[in-house]
Formats: C-alpha cells, sequence, structure tokens
C-alpha cells in the first residue's frame, strides 16, 4: 500500500510501511548505510507528517518482514493481545502519541496496555517523539522484575557490574568486584563478559561468582555472558547458573547469525527455572540488544535499524527476563555516528522496551572510532536516569579492557544517584546498610581499606 | 593494607588508591572518590588516555616514510586509496573502504606481472598509528622468512582508509595465491596502537571473515612483531600447503598450540 501525503506544497509518495517508517526515523548513519534512510530532512518530516495519520490496526495487517519468512513477525502476530489493545485501537500513530503524553495514560493503564501493542507500533510512535516525550512516557511506565532482589521499583535504578578481565584472571575480575561492591554496584547483576568461550573456564568463573553470593550473604544474582547452549551445557553439568543470558536481535535471520532460535532460548529459561535458584522471583532471562545488529548480520530485510531493534524486545519479552539492555554505542560509528545519534537512540530503545513491558536498562557506552566522549555519556547518563531506566553498567573507570570501550563506571552511577535520589534494589540497599557499606540515606561511608569484602580476594 | 586517609568532614580524598586492588588487574580500580565523583588526577589520567586513541584513529597515513623505509629491505611499494574519500566518510561508510577508488584500481591493474606467491597490504584501518609503529618491524622480520622458503612477494600495496576485505580485490589483480593485509586495529585505552595481520587464502572480492585468519594485538607490549611473523609464517605455509584459510585453519592451529602447550 502506497502512503501519500502532500506537505509544503509538495506530493510526498512512499511505497509502504516499511519506506514510511524508515524515512520516518531521525537521521542515524545505519540506515544511510543501509540506503533505507530519507534522502532530505524535509523528506523525514513528511514521512513523520504521514505516519502520524497512519492509524495503529494498520500495523496489525500490514507486516514489515513478511509472515511466512520471519519468525518474529510470527511471534510478534501470534501474541497480540487484541483485548488489551482496545484502549488504543481506534487511535492513529499521532494520536497515540498525544494520548501517551495524557495523565490518562497512568502507570497502571500502560502496564495494562504493554500486551496490545507490537514493536512496531512502539517504533512508529517513538519516530513522532522528540527526547522529552521519551522520557516522560517511559518514566510513566513500571516493569518489576525479581530474581534475588526487585528491579524496576519506582525511585530506583539498579547497576550491573561488569569485571571484565581480558584473559578471565580469577584474581583480577575479584579485584573489580570487590571495587564495585564497595561502590554500592552490583543488585542487577553481578555479570562476566568472558574471554574464553571453553565450558571448563566459563564453569569456573559461575563456581566463582556463586561462591561469592552466598558466602557473603549478596541478594543480587550473577551471570556469565556466553552463548545460551553454553549455559544451558553448564546447566546440565550441575554448575551453578544464575541468569542466563544471549544477544538477541529483531529479525530470525539475524538471530540465525547469532547461533539462536526461539526454541533455543526457550530451552535456555527452562534449564536456568529447573535449578529453582531465584529467591524472590522468577525471572531468569538476561539479554542484550542494540541497533544495528541486524543490517550488521544482513538481516534487515530493509527495516529501519531502530524499527529491528523494538522488534528485539518482542523476542525479550516472551523470555520474562529480568533485565534487559540495549549496548546502545558499541556497534561503532557506521550505525550510530556521534553523541548525538547515540543520545537520540538511547532514549528510543529504552521507551518502547519499557512501553512493550520489558524491564529495559542501558549500557551507555561509545567505541573510541565514533564522535562521543565521556561528556556525551554523561548526558544520556542524566536522561535515562530521568527516564527511569531499570539499570545501568558499572564498570571499573568507565573503561572495559577485556572488550575495548568505554561505558559507565561505578563513580557516574553515584552521581546520577546523588542528583536524582535513585534509590538501589531495596533488598541490596539493606544489605549494603548491614555491611556498614553505606548509611540509612544510602550514602556510601568511607569504610576506608580494611572491609571484609576484601577477603573476597583472598577466597579467589 | 593502604593507609585510609578518609577524613570525617568529607574532605577531598586525593591519596587514596587502594593498591590491594590495583595490583591484581589492570581495570581502572581503587581510584577512590571525591564525593560521589572521580578524583582529578583519574579524570585527567582517563581524558589523555582518550585523547590517544582519538589521535590514533585520525592521524594521517604516512605511506611515503613507510615506502622509504621498507625500501630499505628490499621492498617496493604502490601507494592507493579506498572508495572513501575522506576520513569521515569511512568511519560511517564500511562498504567504501572495502574496495579500490577506480583510478587507482586501474593503476594497479596496468602494473601486474605474472602473479605472485604473496600479496602484501598495509592499510591504515582505525589506527595509521599501529601501522607506522608496527608495520615495518613485522615485515623486516617476515619477508626474510617468505623468501627462504622460496615464496615469491609482490610489492606492498599501502591504502589510504581501508578495511581489511580491500586486500581482496587487490590479491585478485596481483594474481597473489594468498593476500596478507596489515592494518590497524580499533584502538582501546590501554592500547592505541595494535596491528592486526589477515591472511586470505585465493584472494577474489566478496570473501568472508569466515574465510580469514587473523592474528591480533601485535605490538610491544603485545604480540611483538617477530613473534607475530613466525607466527604468520605458520599460517602463510599451512594455508598454501592445504590450499585454503579460514575456520578449517583456524581449528588445526588450536589443535597444534594444544598439543605443544600438552608436549
Amino acid at each position: 500500500m502506497t502512503y501519500r501525503i502532500i506537505a509544503g506544497g509538495t506530493l510526498w509518495a512512499f511505497a509502504d510501511l516499511k519506506q514510511l517508517m524508515a524515512k520516518a526515523t531521525p537521521l542515524r548513519s545505519g540506515d544511510v548505510l543501509a540506503g533505507v534512510a530519507a534522502s532530505s530532512a524535509e523528506e523525514s518530516v513528511a514521512a513523520r507528517m504521514c505516519l502520524a495519520d497512519v492509524p495503529l490496526k494498520q500495523f496489525l495487517t500490514e507486516a514489515l518482514i513478511p509472515y511466512e519468512a520471519d519468525d518474529v513477525t510470527r511471534l510478534i502476530m501470534d501474541g497480540h493481545d487484541a483485548t488489551a489493545f482496545r484502549p488504543v485501537a481506534h487511535m492513529t500513530v499521532g494520536q497515540f502519541r498525544d494520548w501517551l503524553l495524557t495523565p490518562a495514560a497512568s502507570s497502571a493503564v500502560l502496564s495494562a496496555l504493554a500486551g496490545g501493542l507490537t514493536p512496531e507500533m512502539v517504533a512508529a510512535v517513538s519516530k513522532l517523539m522528540r527526547n522529552q516525550d521519551l522520557i516522560l512516557v517511559a518514566r510513566k511506565c513500571r516493569v518489576v522484575t525479581r530474581f534475588r532482589n526487585t528491579i524496576g521499583l519506582p525511585g530506583t535504578m539498579a547497576v550491573r557490574l561488569q569485571p571484565n578481565h581480558p584473559y578471565d584472571d580469577k584474581r583480577g575480575i575479584a579485584a573489580s568486584i570487590v571495587d564495585g561492591l564497595l561502590y554500592g554496584c552490583g543488585d542487577a547483576v553481578i555479570g562476566i563478559n568472558p574471554a574464553s568461550d571453553n565450558i571448563a573456564v566459563l564453569s569456573d568463573l559461575n563456581h566463582m561468582l556463586d561462591e561469592i553470593v552466598h558466602r557473603y550473604d549478596i541478594p543480587t544474582q550473577t551471570c556469565i555472558l556466553t552463548h545460551v547452549t553454553s549455559s544451558i551445557a553448564m546447566i546440565e553439568q550441575g554448575v551453578p547458573v544464575d541468569l542466563v543470558f544471549q544477544s538477541v536481535a529483531g529479525t530470525q535471520k539475524t538471530n540465525q547469525s547469532f547461533g539462536v532460535t526461539l526454541d533455543v532460548l526457550r530451552e535456555g529459561r527452562d534449564a536456568a527455572l529447573s535449578l529453582k535458584r531465584g529467591t524472590v522471583g522468577e525471572n531468569v532471562m538476561y539479554f542484550e540488544t542494540g541497533q544495528g545488529s541486524a543490517l550488521s548480520a544482513g538481516g534487515h530485510h530493509g527495516v529501519d535499524q531502530q524499527t529491528c531493534e523494538a522488534r528485539a524486545y518482542a523476542v525479550c519479552r516472551a523470555f520474562d527476563p529480568l533485565i534487559v539492555n540495549t549496548v546502545v554505542g558499541f556497534i561503532g560509528p557506521e550505525y550510530l555516528a556521534d553523541g548525538k545519534q547515540i543520545v537520540r537512540a538511547g532514549l528510543e530503545d529504552h521507551f518502547c522496551g519499557k512501553l512493550l513491558g520489558v524491564p529495559m536498562g542501558c549500557d551507555i557506552c561509545y567505541t573510541n572510532h565514533a564522535e562521543a566522549d565521556q561528556d556525551d555519556m554523561d548526558v544520556l547518563l542524566t536522561l535515562l536516569g530521568a527516564a527511569g531506566v531499570s539499570f545501568v553498567i558499572g564498570v571499573p573507570g568507565a573503561d572495559d579492557i577485556m572488550l575495548n570501550y568505554q561505558s559507565t563506571s561505578f563513580h557516574d552511577q553515584l552521581y546520577i544517584r546523588e542528583v536524582l535520589g535513585l534509590k538501589r534494589a531495596p533488598e541490596f540497599e539493606t544489605w549494603l546498610q548491614r555491611m556498614g557499606l553505606t548509611d540509612t540515606a544510602g550514602q556510601l561511608t568511607h569504610h576506608g581499606f580494611n572491609h571484609p569484602l576484601l577477603t573476597i580476594l583472598e577466597a579467589s | 593494607m593502604a593507609k585510609d586517609l578518609s577524613s570525617a568532614d568529607g574532605a577531598p580524598l586525593t591519596d587514596n588508591r587502594n593498591t590491594a586492588l590495583t595490583a591484581l588487574t589492570n581495570a581502572r580500580v581503587g581510584l577512590g572518590r571525591v564525593g560521589a565523583s572521580m578524583p582529578t588526577t583519574e579524570v585527567l589520567k582517563f581524558a589523555y588516555a582518550h585523547a590517544r586513541a582519538r589521535d590514533a584513529v585520525h592521524a594521517d597515513f604516512d605511506a611515503e616514510t613507510l615506502a622509504r623505509e621498507l625500501q630499505a629491505i628490499g621492498l617496493g611499494s604502490f601507494s592507493a586509496r579506498s572508495a572513501a574519500p575522506d576520513r569521515m566518510t569511512y568511519l560511517r561508510r564500511p562498504d567504501l573502504g572495502r574496495r579500490l577508488a577506480d583510478d587507482d584500481r586501474e593503476r594497479l591493474a596496468a602494473i601486474r606481472g605474472e602473479g605472485v606467491d604473496i600479496g602484501i597490504v598495509v592499510a591504515d584501518g582505525l589506527s595509521a598509528t599501529a601501522v607506522h609503529v608496527n608495520a615495518v618491524p613485522f615485515l623486516a622480520a617476515l619477508v626474510p622468512l617468505l623468501r627462504g622458503a622460496g615464496l615469491s612477494v609482490g610489492p606492498v600495496t599501502f591504502v589510504h582508509n581501508a578495511r581489511v576485505a580491500v586486500g581482496d580485490e587487490i590479491g585478485a589483480l596481483l594474481q597473489a595465491r594468498l593476500v596478507l593485509v596489515l592494518i590497524g586495529e580499533r584502538p582501546g585505552l590501554s592500547s592505541a596502537d595494535s596491528l592486526g595481520v589477515y591472511l586470505t587464502h585465493g584472494p577474489v572480492t566478496g570473501r568472508s571473515d569466515a574465510e580469514r585468519n587473523c592474528i591480533s594485538n601485535i605490538r610491544e607490549g603485545g604480540l611483538i612483531p617477530p613473534l607475530a611473523a613466525r607466527k604468520a609464517m605458520w599460517l602463510v605455509t599451512e594455508s598454501l600447503r592445504r590450499a585454503l584459510s579460514g575456520v578449517a585453519l583456524k581449528e588445526e592451529e588450536a589443535t597444534l598450540i594444544g598439543t605443544a602447550a600438552e608436549a
């Protein structure tokens, strides 16, 4: 179906919904690289005007990627909750934006609506939104998940403690873990990106994390961010795995390039659930995503990268994850060129995830060949803090020496807590106080260098 | 155990590096804090490392100096450009960095001879600094090994604003049995001068990354150039003997290294 609009005395035409969505997307290098971006600033805004008039219902009949060709499309279409959709079923995309910004779209109403929304609807409305709209609406969304603590409560923000080491040295990893805990980090997860994919090495790291969490009775969960099939293999061998990790994307072909199918993800979740390791809940999955992965894998079907990314959240939500994060600036400047594009993408991803009911966090990050620096990360961290991001990443000094990129530091999370008054997961906050690491207001204490947690180093 | 310099009145803590932690990892642990924030010295150290990495990404590729240095070890060279017209375009358009500019393709096609065993490409990639520092020491160690094995080596082709796959087109033009691409790797904060070497057997436009072998982190402080040259020589020999490169060769390499470790 062709979409047309007259704007500024010009008739603009768009061949189909896929093209309309792509051209309506705020400029980013990945869409230019894919050849799907608007050819002028004027065309981009004309596409947004045209998209504003499209009924939300249209997304239920005009698939951007054919139903027959893609299992993510089938997951989205087959899983659509028509009853939940009813309150907004009569709206256009533009009317949907207006409504989302009103008090009528309350936290409770948005929670009830999530199952009735498809990623394409959510991506479409995000394209009409300014950054402040993305913040305001995301802030109203409540997505609360649990394993050994509670993530996503209003007024809280969790942190993934990311203690990576270039060759998985256990004492090096332990040093980063201790450092992070002393800064009050680790309530989202203590999660290692291993350099190795050797099962024996991965199992050893899992045992180490399990020992730390249980010896110090830390109300948090751990994860080795390896391929889902490796986690399944470890669980079968009796290794203590808390969360099962996987990178996922919004198209079947891209997921194939990651070596996963929806069935394999289901097996991973079942395996983790079988261990019954959660104490306050059963959200056992950890997913990572990021704009540009579909184009990078040649699996984008001509769909813009932000819409592909929103489709990844439909994959995530089918498996009731504890946490999901977009690794927003990691992929490089050919997809998100500079600080402005990274900031915009981070806000879009968080908004789309939350509106779809996904416990969305963000790895606020960049590589050295992107036009970005730590100032841009400060901007995005501050905006996402205001938007109610579920969690962010904590890396020693913001410098990941294994993955060779820059993220947010243990200090950065302290900054945003101080500015916005954000608390940690309540169980973790209580533990920090019990350990004498924070006071009753959640402020770090001056504990010095002889804190009992330093004995972790001796055990590793 | 480091001395605790914290003070009850919350005065800035400027000398509280936790050495119990810093001894165990190169990660930026034990930095101390001023209020919630990072101390001045650490902010500046980080900024310096980032500046060095940024400069490496944007450094001009000085092929002329390299050409003179290679002449000294008996290697001729040819300077070319990718289809990416400038650095900013290069960073955003990997597709353009993977092929030669049209006029350079014609020039290279005009000078090709009878074919060679080994084509060598030196590309700036994401760090010209890495190439400036490490390409000549690597080639000075490798070329005698290649010639000693009776292998012919073509003129070195320098390519500005290039990605690894540009070697496929050049290797095909040179009619090389295999091509080695020396390229600057993405700079990290801890290393801005890391060189990578990619080997592709039977180079032709359209080869996939799975058909290549890579030696990475070549630099002083990483895999030093002479050792990297010996590793490359092993890969070249095995690749030519088995007439393939990529995943199949990598698996065998892992087995051989495993056997050597057990022995």
